[in-house]
Protein backbone atom coordinates (compact mmCIF):
# COMPACT_ATOMS: atom_id res chain seq x y z
CA UNK A 1 0.00 0.00 0.00
CA UNK A 2 1.46 3.29 -1.05
CA UNK A 3 0.85 6.81 -2.22
CA UNK A 4 1.70 7.42 -5.85
CA UNK A 5 2.50 10.80 -7.35
CA UNK A 6 1.29 11.65 -10.81
CA UNK A 7 1.25 14.56 -13.23
CA UNK A 8 -1.35 15.38 -15.87
CA UNK A 9 -1.71 18.08 -18.46
CA UNK A 10 -4.55 19.65 -20.42
CA UNK A 11 -4.70 22.28 -23.13
CA UNK A 12 -7.76 24.25 -24.11
CA UNK A 13 -8.99 26.39 -26.99
CA UNK A 14 -11.90 28.25 -25.51
CA UNK A 15 -14.53 30.06 -27.64
CA UNK A 16 -15.69 33.42 -26.29
CA UNK A 17 -19.46 33.88 -26.57
CA UNK A 18 -21.92 31.78 -28.53
CA UNK A 19 -24.07 31.99 -31.61
CA UNK A 20 -27.60 30.67 -31.60
CA UNK A 21 -29.64 33.32 -33.39
CA UNK A 22 -26.83 35.86 -33.45
CA UNK A 23 -25.13 37.27 -30.38
CA UNK A 24 -25.84 40.97 -29.72
CA UNK A 25 -25.12 43.28 -26.78
CA UNK A 26 -26.22 46.89 -26.49
CA UNK A 27 -24.96 49.77 -24.38
CA UNK A 28 -26.26 53.30 -23.81
CA UNK A 29 -24.18 56.12 -22.35
CA UNK A 30 -25.23 59.59 -21.30
CA UNK A 31 -23.63 62.41 -19.35
CA UNK A 32 -25.20 64.06 -16.37
CA UNK A 33 -25.02 67.85 -15.91
CA UNK A 34 -22.07 67.38 -13.52
CA UNK A 35 -19.96 65.92 -16.33
CA UNK A 36 -20.10 62.35 -15.08
CA UNK A 37 -21.23 59.55 -17.33
CA UNK A 38 -23.69 56.73 -16.80
CA UNK A 39 -23.37 53.52 -18.82
CA UNK A 40 -26.56 51.46 -19.01
CA UNK A 41 -26.18 47.74 -19.64
CA UNK A 42 -28.60 44.88 -19.16
CA UNK A 43 -25.97 42.20 -18.65
CA UNK A 44 -25.17 41.88 -14.98
CA UNK A 45 -22.01 41.53 -12.96
CA UNK A 46 -22.05 38.22 -11.08
CA UNK A 47 -18.88 39.17 -9.23
CA UNK A 48 -16.51 38.49 -12.12
CA UNK A 49 -15.76 42.20 -12.59
CA UNK A 50 -17.77 43.13 -15.68
CA UNK A 51 -18.87 46.44 -14.18
CA UNK A 52 -15.28 47.42 -13.46
CA UNK A 53 -14.01 46.35 -16.88
CA UNK A 54 -16.80 48.11 -18.83
CA UNK A 55 -16.21 51.18 -16.66
CA UNK A 56 -12.53 51.20 -17.65
CA UNK A 57 -13.44 50.69 -21.32
CA UNK A 58 -15.97 53.55 -21.22
CA UNK A 59 -13.57 55.95 -19.46
CA UNK A 60 -10.71 55.14 -21.83
CA UNK A 61 -12.88 55.67 -24.92
CA UNK A 62 -14.59 58.80 -23.62
CA UNK A 63 -11.25 60.25 -22.47
CA UNK A 64 -12.44 60.97 -18.92
CA UNK A 65 -11.26 59.74 -15.49
CA UNK A 66 -12.51 56.29 -14.53
CA UNK A 67 -13.97 57.78 -11.33
CA UNK A 68 -16.37 59.82 -13.47
CA UNK A 69 -18.04 56.79 -15.04
CA UNK A 70 -20.82 54.83 -13.38
CA UNK A 71 -22.04 51.53 -14.83
CA UNK A 72 -25.67 50.72 -14.17
CA UNK A 73 -26.79 47.14 -14.79
CA UNK A 74 -29.91 47.40 -12.70
CA UNK A 75 -32.85 46.51 -14.88
CA UNK A 76 -33.25 44.46 -18.04
CA UNK A 77 -36.83 45.79 -18.42
CA UNK A 78 -35.71 49.38 -18.88
CA UNK A 79 -32.11 48.93 -20.05
CA UNK A 80 -30.84 48.26 -23.58
CA UNK A 81 -31.11 44.66 -24.79
CA UNK A 82 -28.42 42.11 -24.01
CA UNK A 83 -28.16 38.34 -24.39
CA UNK A 84 -26.77 38.11 -20.85
CA UNK A 85 -23.76 37.29 -18.71
CA UNK A 86 -22.77 33.79 -19.77
CA UNK A 87 -20.59 31.92 -22.27
CA UNK A 88 -17.60 34.02 -21.14
CA UNK A 89 -18.90 36.80 -23.38
CA UNK A 90 -18.93 39.75 -20.96
CA UNK A 91 -15.64 41.48 -21.64
CA UNK A 92 -15.70 40.87 -25.40
CA UNK A 93 -19.33 41.56 -26.30
CA UNK A 94 -20.29 44.23 -23.74
CA UNK A 95 -16.85 45.82 -23.96
CA UNK A 96 -17.22 46.30 -27.71
CA UNK A 97 -20.78 47.66 -27.32
CA UNK A 98 -19.54 50.13 -24.69
CA UNK A 99 -16.75 51.30 -27.02
CA UNK A 100 -19.30 52.01 -29.77
CA UNK A 101 -21.56 53.94 -27.39
CA UNK A 102 -18.65 55.86 -25.86
CA UNK A 103 -17.32 56.87 -29.29
CA UNK A 104 -20.66 58.40 -30.21
CA UNK A 105 -20.95 60.17 -26.84
CA UNK A 106 -17.38 61.46 -27.15
CA UNK A 107 -18.24 62.93 -30.56
CA UNK A 108 -21.12 64.93 -29.07
CA UNK A 109 -18.98 65.93 -26.06
CA UNK A 110 -16.26 67.35 -28.32
CA UNK A 111 -18.83 69.18 -30.48
CA UNK A 112 -20.35 70.79 -27.41
CA UNK A 113 -16.87 71.80 -26.20
CA UNK A 114 -16.00 73.14 -29.65
CA UNK A 115 -19.05 75.39 -29.57
CA UNK A 116 -17.97 76.81 -26.21
CA UNK A 117 -14.33 77.28 -27.25
CA UNK A 118 -15.31 78.51 -30.75
CA UNK A 119 -12.97 76.04 -32.44
CA UNK A 120 -13.31 73.03 -34.72
CA UNK A 121 -14.23 69.82 -32.85
CA UNK A 122 -11.65 67.91 -34.92
CA UNK A 123 -8.90 69.96 -33.24
CA UNK A 124 -9.90 68.96 -29.70
CA UNK A 125 -8.32 66.32 -27.48
CA UNK A 126 -9.04 65.05 -23.97
CA UNK A 127 -6.40 64.72 -21.26
CA UNK A 128 -8.10 61.88 -19.36
CA UNK A 129 -8.23 64.06 -16.24
CA UNK A 130 -11.49 65.82 -16.96
CA UNK A 131 -10.30 68.49 -19.42
CA UNK A 132 -10.75 69.09 -23.13
CA UNK A 133 -8.28 71.32 -24.94
CA UNK A 134 -7.12 72.36 -28.40
CA UNK A 135 -4.42 70.00 -29.69
CA UNK A 136 -1.05 71.63 -29.00
CA UNK A 137 -2.61 74.49 -27.03
CA UNK A 138 -3.48 73.22 -23.51
CA UNK A 139 -4.42 76.72 -22.36
CA UNK A 140 -7.37 76.77 -24.76
CA UNK A 141 -9.34 74.37 -22.60
CA UNK A 142 -12.67 73.64 -20.97
CA UNK A 143 -13.56 71.04 -18.36
CA UNK A 144 -15.83 68.12 -19.18
CA UNK A 145 -18.05 69.33 -16.36
CA UNK A 146 -18.43 72.84 -17.85
CA UNK A 147 -19.05 71.28 -21.25
CA UNK A 148 -21.80 69.04 -19.86
CA UNK A 149 -23.42 72.02 -18.15
CA UNK A 150 -23.26 74.11 -21.34
CA UNK A 151 -24.76 71.26 -23.35
CA UNK A 152 -27.58 70.83 -20.87
CA UNK A 153 -28.44 74.42 -20.00
CA UNK A 154 -27.26 76.55 -22.96
CA UNK A 155 -27.00 74.44 -26.09
CA UNK A 156 -29.91 72.07 -25.47
CA UNK A 157 -27.88 68.99 -26.42
CA UNK A 158 -27.77 65.52 -24.93
CA UNK A 159 -24.24 64.17 -24.61
CA UNK A 160 -25.11 60.55 -25.25
CA UNK A 161 -24.15 57.55 -27.31
CA UNK A 162 -25.67 54.29 -28.49
CA UNK A 163 -23.64 51.15 -29.04
CA UNK A 164 -24.27 47.65 -30.22
CA UNK A 165 -21.93 44.77 -30.89
CA UNK A 166 -23.44 41.97 -32.94
CA UNK A 167 -21.98 38.67 -33.99
CA UNK A 168 -24.51 37.81 -36.71
CA UNK A 169 -26.15 34.41 -37.00
CA UNK A 170 -23.79 31.90 -38.51
CA UNK A 171 -25.98 29.58 -40.51
CA UNK A 172 -24.99 25.95 -41.09
CA UNK A 173 -23.88 25.25 -44.67
CA UNK A 174 -26.33 22.67 -46.05
CA UNK A 175 -23.65 20.94 -48.14
CA UNK A 176 -20.76 20.75 -45.69
CA UNK A 177 -22.37 21.24 -42.29
CA UNK A 178 -19.81 23.95 -41.70
CA UNK A 179 -20.47 26.94 -39.47
CA UNK A 180 -18.40 29.43 -37.57
CA UNK A 181 -20.10 30.44 -34.35
CA UNK A 182 -17.03 31.98 -32.75
CA UNK A 183 -14.95 35.05 -33.32
CA UNK A 184 -12.40 34.89 -30.53
CA UNK A 185 -10.63 31.97 -28.93
CA UNK A 186 -8.72 32.10 -25.67
CA UNK A 187 -6.13 29.46 -24.84
CA UNK A 188 -4.60 27.81 -21.82
CA UNK A 189 -2.34 24.97 -20.77
CA UNK A 190 -2.56 23.55 -17.27
CA UNK A 191 -0.55 20.96 -15.34
CA UNK A 192 -1.92 19.21 -12.25
CA UNK A 193 0.17 17.29 -9.70
CA UNK A 194 -1.63 14.73 -7.58
CA UNK A 195 -0.97 12.02 -5.05
CA UNK A 196 -3.19 8.93 -5.13
CA UNK A 197 -3.52 6.64 -2.13
CA UNK A 198 -3.94 3.10 -3.51
CA UNK A 199 -5.40 1.86 -0.21
CA UNK A 200 -8.17 4.45 0.21
CA UNK A 201 -8.51 5.65 -3.39
CA UNK A 202 -8.21 9.25 -2.24
CA UNK A 203 -6.73 11.80 -4.62
CA UNK A 204 -4.90 14.78 -3.13
CA UNK A 205 -4.24 17.72 -5.42
CA UNK A 206 -0.69 18.88 -4.67
CA UNK A 207 -0.43 21.81 -7.02
CA UNK A 208 -1.56 23.45 -10.25
CA UNK A 209 0.62 25.28 -12.75
CA UNK A 210 -1.00 27.06 -15.66
CA UNK A 211 -0.57 29.64 -18.36
CA UNK A 212 -3.48 31.50 -19.90
CA UNK A 213 -3.67 33.52 -23.12
CA UNK A 214 -6.82 35.63 -23.01
CA UNK A 215 -6.07 38.70 -25.05
CA UNK A 216 -5.10 41.80 -23.13
CA UNK A 217 -5.80 41.50 -19.40
CA UNK A 218 -7.92 44.65 -19.06
CA UNK A 219 -7.75 44.43 -15.27
CA UNK A 220 -4.86 42.11 -14.38
CA UNK A 221 -5.79 41.69 -10.69
CA UNK A 222 -9.34 40.72 -11.59
CA UNK A 223 -8.11 38.28 -14.22
CA UNK A 224 -5.89 36.65 -11.63
CA UNK A 225 -8.77 36.60 -9.14
CA UNK A 226 -11.01 34.83 -11.65
CA UNK A 227 -8.34 32.30 -12.56
CA UNK A 228 -7.59 31.43 -8.92
CA UNK A 229 -11.26 31.10 -8.02
CA UNK A 230 -12.04 29.17 -11.19
CA UNK A 231 -9.25 26.67 -10.52
CA UNK A 232 -10.90 25.90 -7.18
CA UNK A 233 -14.17 25.24 -8.97
CA UNK A 234 -12.35 22.99 -11.44
CA UNK A 235 -10.83 21.07 -8.53
CA UNK A 236 -14.28 20.75 -7.01
CA UNK A 237 -15.82 19.39 -10.23
CA UNK A 238 -12.89 17.03 -10.77
CA UNK A 239 -12.78 15.48 -7.30
CA UNK A 240 -15.80 16.43 -5.17
CA UNK A 241 -19.13 17.73 -6.32
CA UNK A 242 -21.95 16.20 -8.32
CA UNK A 243 -25.74 16.46 -8.16
CA UNK A 244 -26.20 12.92 -9.51
CA UNK A 245 -23.42 10.59 -8.31
CA UNK A 246 -25.00 7.50 -9.91
CA UNK A 247 -26.45 9.12 -13.01
CA UNK A 248 -28.98 8.31 -14.45
CA UNK A 249 -30.13 6.72 -11.19
CA UNK A 250 -31.41 9.68 -9.15
CA UNK A 251 -31.03 7.89 -5.82
CA UNK A 252 -28.20 8.83 -3.47
CA UNK A 253 -28.23 12.40 -4.79
CA UNK A 254 -27.08 15.01 -2.28
CA UNK A 255 -29.74 16.98 -0.44
CA UNK A 256 -27.65 19.57 1.36
CA UNK A 257 -24.11 20.84 1.90
CA UNK A 258 -23.33 17.91 4.19
CA UNK A 259 -23.73 15.59 1.21
CA UNK A 260 -22.86 17.92 -1.69
CA UNK A 261 -19.12 17.96 -1.19
CA UNK A 262 -16.80 20.80 -2.10
CA UNK A 263 -13.17 21.40 -1.18
CA UNK A 264 -12.85 23.65 1.84
CA UNK A 265 -10.12 26.20 2.56
CA UNK A 266 -7.89 23.40 3.87
CA UNK A 267 -8.13 21.40 0.63
CA UNK A 268 -6.89 24.02 -1.83
CA UNK A 269 -3.66 23.42 -3.70
CA UNK A 270 -0.89 25.93 -4.43
CA UNK A 271 -1.65 27.53 -7.78
CA UNK A 272 0.83 29.20 -10.08
CA UNK A 273 -0.59 31.12 -13.01
CA UNK A 274 1.13 32.96 -15.83
CA UNK A 275 -0.90 35.31 -18.01
CA UNK A 276 0.19 35.79 -21.60
CA UNK A 277 -1.19 38.90 -23.24
CA UNK A 278 -1.79 38.75 -26.98
CA UNK A 279 -4.33 41.48 -27.71
CA UNK A 280 -7.20 40.19 -29.87
CA UNK A 281 -7.85 42.23 -33.05
CA UNK A 282 -11.62 42.36 -32.50
CA UNK A 283 -11.58 42.57 -28.70
CA UNK A 284 -12.18 45.75 -26.69
CA UNK A 285 -8.64 47.11 -26.28
CA UNK A 286 -7.56 43.58 -27.18
CA UNK A 287 -9.44 41.79 -24.38
CA UNK A 288 -11.09 38.38 -24.76
CA UNK A 289 -11.75 37.55 -21.12
CA UNK A 290 -11.22 34.52 -18.88
CA UNK A 291 -14.74 33.33 -17.96
CA UNK A 292 -15.51 29.64 -17.80
CA UNK A 293 -12.11 28.50 -19.04
CA UNK A 294 -10.72 29.24 -15.57
CA UNK A 295 -12.24 25.96 -14.40
CA UNK A 296 -12.40 23.75 -17.50
CA UNK A 297 -8.80 22.54 -18.00
CA UNK A 298 -8.43 21.51 -14.35
CA UNK A 299 -10.77 18.54 -14.89
CA UNK A 300 -8.91 16.69 -17.68
CA UNK A 301 -5.54 17.58 -16.16
CA UNK A 302 -6.51 15.95 -12.85
CA UNK A 303 -7.95 12.91 -14.66
CA UNK A 304 -4.69 12.56 -16.61
CA UNK A 305 -2.66 12.96 -13.42
CA UNK A 306 -4.61 10.17 -11.72
CA UNK A 307 -3.93 7.91 -14.72
CA UNK A 308 -0.27 8.87 -14.60
CA UNK A 309 -0.09 8.06 -10.88
CA UNK A 310 -1.83 4.67 -10.72
CA UNK A 311 -2.85 3.72 -14.27
CA UNK A 312 -6.57 4.10 -13.61
CA UNK A 313 -8.53 5.93 -16.31
CA UNK A 314 -11.62 7.46 -14.67
CA UNK A 315 -13.96 8.82 -17.35
CA UNK A 316 -16.86 9.92 -15.17
CA UNK A 317 -16.70 12.91 -12.87
CA UNK A 318 -16.09 13.43 -10.06
CA UNK A 319 -13.08 11.18 -9.52
CA UNK A 320 -14.16 9.73 -6.18
CA UNK A 321 -12.19 7.24 -4.03
CA UNK A 322 -14.78 4.60 -4.97
CA UNK A 323 -14.09 4.96 -8.70
CA UNK A 324 -10.33 4.93 -8.16
CA UNK A 325 -10.55 1.77 -5.99
CA UNK A 326 -12.78 0.00 -8.55
CA UNK A 327 -10.26 0.88 -11.24
CA UNK A 328 -7.35 -0.35 -9.14
CA UNK A 329 -9.15 -3.65 -8.51
CA UNK A 330 -9.94 -4.09 -12.22
CA UNK A 331 -6.29 -3.45 -13.08
CA UNK A 332 -4.96 -5.75 -10.38
CA UNK A 333 -3.33 -2.91 -8.44
CA UNK A 334 -1.58 0.36 -9.06
CA UNK A 335 0.21 0.65 -12.41
CA UNK A 336 2.20 3.91 -12.27
CA UNK A 337 2.83 5.31 -15.75
CA UNK A 338 6.00 6.79 -17.16
CA UNK A 339 6.58 10.35 -16.16
CA UNK A 340 8.07 13.07 -18.28
CA UNK A 341 9.78 16.09 -16.85
CA UNK A 342 10.82 16.33 -13.23
CA UNK B 1 -49.22 31.18 19.45
CA UNK B 2 -48.31 34.01 21.78
CA UNK B 3 -45.40 36.15 20.75
CA UNK B 4 -42.59 36.69 23.23
CA UNK B 5 -40.76 39.97 23.64
CA UNK B 6 -37.02 39.83 23.20
CA UNK B 7 -34.50 42.59 23.79
CA UNK B 8 -30.79 42.59 23.00
CA UNK B 9 -28.04 44.92 21.88
CA UNK B 10 -27.51 44.93 18.12
CA UNK B 11 -24.25 46.51 16.99
CA UNK B 12 -24.22 48.74 20.06
CA UNK B 13 -27.90 49.81 20.03
CA UNK B 14 -30.67 48.40 22.21
CA UNK B 15 -33.32 46.74 20.08
CA UNK B 16 -36.54 44.99 21.00
CA UNK B 17 -39.05 42.98 18.99
CA UNK B 18 -41.63 40.22 19.33
CA UNK B 19 -40.81 36.70 18.21
CA UNK B 20 -42.37 33.27 18.11
CA UNK B 21 -40.66 30.98 20.61
CA UNK B 22 -39.17 28.92 17.76
CA UNK B 23 -37.94 31.85 15.65
CA UNK B 24 -34.25 31.75 14.93
CA UNK B 25 -32.01 34.77 15.26
CA UNK B 26 -31.40 35.05 11.50
CA UNK B 27 -35.11 35.42 10.69
CA UNK B 28 -35.55 37.81 13.60
CA UNK B 29 -32.69 40.03 12.40
CA UNK B 30 -33.77 40.06 8.76
CA UNK B 31 -37.56 40.19 9.07
CA UNK B 32 -38.05 41.73 12.49
CA UNK B 33 -35.22 44.24 12.68
CA UNK B 34 -34.40 44.93 8.99
CA UNK B 35 -30.81 43.89 9.59
CA UNK B 36 -29.78 42.29 6.30
CA UNK B 37 -26.04 41.85 7.01
CA UNK B 38 -26.28 38.13 7.80
CA UNK B 39 -27.46 36.19 4.74
CA UNK B 40 -29.79 33.22 4.49
CA UNK B 41 -27.86 30.41 2.78
CA UNK B 42 -28.63 26.79 3.66
CA UNK B 43 -30.65 27.41 6.84
CA UNK B 44 -29.11 24.37 8.51
CA UNK B 45 -25.73 25.51 9.75
CA UNK B 46 -23.59 24.20 6.90
CA UNK B 47 -22.59 27.28 4.90
CA UNK B 48 -21.66 30.01 7.42
CA UNK B 49 -23.15 33.03 5.60
CA UNK B 50 -25.37 33.84 8.60
CA UNK B 51 -22.46 33.99 11.08
CA UNK B 52 -22.84 36.69 13.75
CA UNK B 53 -21.03 37.39 17.00
CA UNK B 54 -22.96 36.92 20.25
CA UNK B 55 -21.02 38.43 23.15
CA UNK B 56 -17.94 38.19 20.95
CA UNK B 57 -18.29 34.51 20.04
CA UNK B 58 -19.17 33.44 16.49
CA UNK B 59 -22.57 31.77 16.15
CA UNK B 60 -24.64 30.54 13.23
CA UNK B 61 -27.71 32.75 13.55
CA UNK B 62 -29.88 30.25 11.64
CA UNK B 63 -29.33 27.69 14.42
CA UNK B 64 -29.69 30.15 17.32
CA UNK B 65 -33.07 30.77 18.94
CA UNK B 66 -33.88 34.47 19.09
CA UNK B 67 -35.17 34.19 22.67
CA UNK B 68 -31.76 32.84 23.72
CA UNK B 69 -30.24 36.23 22.81
CA UNK B 70 -32.16 38.10 25.51
CA UNK B 71 -29.86 40.66 27.12
CA UNK B 72 -26.84 39.71 25.01
CA UNK B 73 -24.84 41.67 22.43
CA UNK B 74 -25.32 40.61 18.81
CA UNK B 75 -22.86 41.95 16.25
CA UNK B 76 -23.21 41.71 12.47
CA UNK B 77 -21.13 42.89 9.54
CA UNK B 78 -23.17 46.11 9.52
CA UNK B 79 -21.51 47.15 12.77
CA UNK B 80 -17.92 46.48 11.70
CA UNK B 81 -17.08 49.85 10.20
CA UNK B 82 -16.53 52.86 12.48
CA UNK B 83 -18.48 55.52 10.60
CA UNK B 84 -16.66 56.06 7.30
CA UNK B 85 -13.62 54.10 8.54
CA UNK B 86 -13.70 50.48 7.51
CA UNK B 87 -12.53 47.78 9.88
CA UNK B 88 -8.96 46.58 9.09
CA UNK B 89 -10.43 43.26 7.95
CA UNK B 90 -12.75 45.02 5.51
CA UNK B 91 -9.84 47.00 4.10
CA UNK B 92 -7.77 43.83 3.81
CA UNK B 93 -10.61 42.04 1.99
CA UNK B 94 -10.75 44.91 -0.50
CA UNK B 95 -7.00 45.17 -0.96
CA UNK B 96 -6.62 41.42 -1.53
CA UNK B 97 -9.64 40.88 -3.82
CA UNK B 98 -11.20 38.55 -1.24
CA UNK B 99 -14.74 38.92 -2.61
CA UNK B 100 -16.32 38.31 -5.98
CA UNK B 101 -20.11 37.86 -5.76
CA UNK B 102 -19.94 38.91 -2.10
CA UNK B 103 -22.59 36.56 -0.71
CA UNK B 104 -20.20 34.76 1.68
CA UNK B 105 -18.42 37.98 2.69
CA UNK B 106 -20.58 39.00 5.71
CA UNK B 107 -20.11 35.56 7.27
CA UNK B 108 -16.41 35.38 6.35
CA UNK B 109 -15.78 38.78 7.94
CA UNK B 110 -17.51 37.79 11.17
CA UNK B 111 -15.68 34.46 11.35
CA UNK B 112 -12.38 36.24 10.67
CA UNK B 113 -13.11 38.92 13.25
CA UNK B 114 -13.88 36.31 15.92
CA UNK B 115 -10.63 34.54 15.03
CA UNK B 116 -8.47 37.66 15.28
CA UNK B 117 -10.09 38.73 18.54
CA UNK B 118 -9.17 35.47 20.24
CA UNK B 119 -5.91 34.98 18.31
CA UNK B 120 -4.41 38.24 17.00
CA UNK B 121 -1.53 36.54 15.18
CA UNK B 122 -2.86 33.35 13.63
CA UNK B 123 -0.85 31.01 11.46
CA UNK B 124 -2.10 30.13 7.98
CA UNK B 125 -3.41 26.82 9.37
CA UNK B 126 -5.27 28.63 12.13
CA UNK B 127 -6.87 30.97 9.58
CA UNK B 128 -7.98 27.97 7.53
CA UNK B 129 -9.49 26.41 10.64
CA UNK B 130 -11.14 29.71 11.55
CA UNK B 131 -13.06 29.91 8.25
CA UNK B 132 -13.57 26.17 7.76
CA UNK B 133 -17.30 26.53 8.45
CA UNK B 134 -17.81 29.13 5.73
CA UNK B 135 -18.36 28.16 2.10
CA UNK B 136 -17.13 30.43 -0.72
CA UNK B 137 -17.99 29.61 -4.34
CA UNK B 138 -16.00 32.28 -6.17
CA UNK B 139 -12.58 33.06 -4.73
CA UNK B 140 -11.02 29.65 -4.15
CA UNK B 141 -10.38 30.80 -0.52
CA UNK B 142 -6.76 31.78 -1.17
CA UNK B 143 -7.45 35.56 -1.40
CA UNK B 144 -9.56 35.34 1.78
CA UNK B 145 -6.79 33.56 3.69
CA UNK B 146 -4.29 36.13 2.41
CA UNK B 147 -6.57 39.01 3.45
CA UNK B 148 -7.04 37.71 7.00
CA UNK B 149 -3.30 37.19 7.43
CA UNK B 150 -2.70 40.71 6.08
CA UNK B 151 -5.24 42.21 8.49
CA UNK B 152 -3.58 40.38 11.39
CA UNK B 153 -0.20 41.77 10.31
CA UNK B 154 -1.58 45.32 10.12
CA UNK B 155 -3.47 45.37 13.37
CA UNK B 156 -0.52 46.44 15.49
CA UNK B 157 0.30 49.31 13.14
CA UNK B 158 -3.27 50.58 12.90
CA UNK B 159 -3.80 50.54 16.62
CA UNK B 160 -0.52 52.30 17.34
Amino acid sequence: MARHKGRGMASINYPIGMNLGGDPSQALIHSNPDGKFTVALSAIDLGQGMKQVTRQVAAETLGVPVEDVYVDTADSDTGPHDMGSFASRGTHRMGNAVIAAAREARGVLLEAAAEELEVNAADLVTDGRGNIHVRGAPSRSITVRATAQAAQFKQGKTIAGRGIFLIPLSAVDAETGEMNPNTAFAHACLVADVEVDDETGEVALLGITSSYELGRALNPKMVEQQLVGGAWMGQSHALYETPEPYYPNPEHGPRDFNEYLMPGPGDIAPYSVTILERPAPDGPFGGKGPGEMCANPVLPAVANAVFNAVGVRVDELPITPEKVLRGLRANGGAKPQARRGN
Amino acid sequence: MAKSPVQFRLNGSDRATFVDPGDNLLVTLRRGLNEFGPKYGCGQGACGVCTVLIDGEPHLSCLTLAVACEGRHVETVSGMADGPNLHPLQNAFMDNFAAQCGFCTPGMLMAARALLERNPNPTREEVIEGIAGNICRCTGYEPIITAILAAAGNRGQRQA
